[in-house]
């Protein structure tokens, strides 16, 4: 409770100021994650949270020269809590999208899981290379994708002379992908990482980089902020930008996950 | 409403156009197999012999007895699973056609009519009126001339608006080929759905399109009945004509 105050006040205070100061009003900053969301975030057995978003917290709020306190919130109440200034940022995962964009603003993007490609260990795809779709790259093969998928849309829009398999569902395009009907399948990366480290995904594995362009597979996951909190918004993105600079977003990523890249762009 | 129906036609009348073609060749490969293998199951089925009759029923009773959708994916999964296993297979020539789920969709739709089509046919036969099969026998004709030109000829007058709903029931059933990535019609219009976030235009796309199909196979079927059904003397017609004053 205290603390809120203090952050509103704080906030308050940093409104009321020219922008040029305003970075020093924030030098306590509350955030929100859901705490359910494993490995991004989730409260291990001692009740503590943990996960890459709060590794992102912790390291974000060091690089903007802030004090951090994280605390758990429900999702249905997150965006919410925020409005009711019961913390000022949200760092859940939360996917930028125009809905949530008219009561809420975001950061830039500080993660995604992108897209890949998987088949049979020893393949090798290169569809999408330097911000680019690789023309042909993926003439004659067979591809199955999941319909009804920015995945689906992605094939069909790019690739016209590959045979592309609309399945149901993810598990059926990989059952084909074992059963060898399907020469690859591209879905999202973490997704198929679990089902590449299961016994049923022996002898498969990623075969492409990772891969989200903006026009298909959206914006990814921002900073939730409340709108008035231009400042906040500006110091978040500043650090963020040090931080894929000076290498400790690659570090952190690779804590978690050795093989997906979590900010291709 | 009916400008976004303009747009979804306008635009992805292609992918419409497309699984149209699929379905429609599903519809008559499936019928035009189905029917034939129907015939002996139908056949065999009317025997009096209990171990020839046991065949058939059993097939007809499992294909009647379990949904297209779960024999869809036995056959495209399961069937196609096993197949994949087998040694070597997935470098013989033969692999570009057994990865295929055009194959395993066509041979369900295609068994799954002949039980139903066996099962009419077989009421069909049953229905020959027993003094028309005696007078073959007492004309002399042998059993297969027997089939060929009385049980069969009477067995299609009689069997035909059940068959035409046979038919029209398999052109729905083709619907579910889109779960096994076959992208008909029905699948095509999910495939709209999926891009543009309007349900009801593309579906009421397809709906139009499989009305019309219906509308077509309706007047034709209509057509043949009246082929089949030309030496039946209508009541209206039994009228005694009196020629008067006509001497032979």
């Amino acid at each position: 409770m205290k603390n809120w105050i203090k952050a509103a006040a704080v906030a308050a205070v940093g409104i009321a100021f020219s922008a040029s100061v305003a970075s020093a009003a924030w030098d306590k900053v509350v955030v929100a994650t859901e705490g359910a969301y494993p490995p991004f975030n989730f409260v291990d057995k001692d009740g503590k949270l943990q996960g890459f978003d709060v590794d992102f917290t912790n390291e974000l709020c060091k690089t903007a020269g802030v004090e951090c306190e994280i605390v758990a919130q429900d999702w249905d109440g997150i965006i919410p809590g925020l409005l009711a200034k019961k913390y000022d940022a949200i760092i859940a995962q939360m996917s930028i999208t125009d809905e949530r964009k008219r009561s809420i603003d975001f950061s830039n993007y500080y993660c995604t899981t992108p897209a890949v490609f998987v088949g049979k260990d020893g393949m090798k795809i290169e569809a999408y290379k330097d911000g680019k779709v690789v023309e042909g790259a993926l003439d004659g093969m067979v591809i199955g994708v999941q319909r009804s998928t920015t995945h689906a849309n992605f094939l069909e829009d790019n690739f016209p002379n590959t045979e592309i398999r609309m399945y149901d569902t993810q598990d059926n395009a990989l059952l084909d992908l074992t059963a060898g009907r399907i020469d690859a399948t591209l879905a999202d990366s973490g997704v198929l990482l679990e089902w590449v480290n299961s016994d049923a995904g022996k002898g498969y594995g990623f075969v492409s980089d990772t891969f989200a362009p903006v026009e298909w597979f959206g914006e990814g996951a921002g900073i939730g902020l409340r709108k008035e909190d231009q400042d906040l918004k500006e110091l978040f993105n500043k650090a963020l930008a040090e931080m894929l600079a000076n290498g400790s977003y690659e570090k952190l990523n690779k804590k978690y996950f050795e093989t997906i890249n979590l900010h291709p762009r | 409403m009916f400008e976004d129906l303009i747009y979804v036609l306008g635009k992805y009348h292609g992918w419409l156009y497309d699984g149209l073609l699929l379905t429609l060749q599903l519809l008559v490969i499936a019928v035009a197999f189905g029917s034939l293998l129907a015939i002996p199951l139908a056949i065999a089925r009317t025997s009096k012999n209990l171990w020839v009759q046991a065949v058939p029923f059993g097939f007809i009773y499992l294909f009647r007895g379990t949904p297209l959708i779960a024999q869809l994916f036995m056959m495209y999964y399961g069937v196609g699973q096993l197949v994949s296993n087998i040694d070597g297979i997935q470098d013989s020539w033969t692999w570009q056609y057994l990865r295929d789920p055009y194959w395993y969709c066509l041979l369900t739709f295609i068994l799954n009519t002949a039980a139903y089509v066996a099962e009419i046919m077989r009421g069909g036969i049953n229905n020959v009126p027993s003094g028309e099969v005696e007078a073959a026998r007492a004309c002399g004709m042998t059993p297969a001339t027997t089939y060929r030109r009385i049980i069969f000829p009477r067995m299609w007058q009689i069997i035909w608006p059940a068959y035409t709903n046979d038919v029209i029931f398999t052109l729905k059933a083709t619907s579910l080929a889109s779960t096994v990535t076959m992208m008909e019609l029905t699948g095509a219009a999910r495939k709209i759905v999926a891009r543009t976030a309007l349900p009801y235009e593309a579906f009421i796309s397809a709906g139009i399109i499989y009305l019309i199909i219906v509308y077509v196979l309706t007047f034709g079927f209509k057509g043949i009945e009246k082929y089949l059904r030309r030496n039946e003397v209508r009541e209206a017609d039994k009228k005694p004509t009196v020629k008067i004053g006509v001497q032979a």
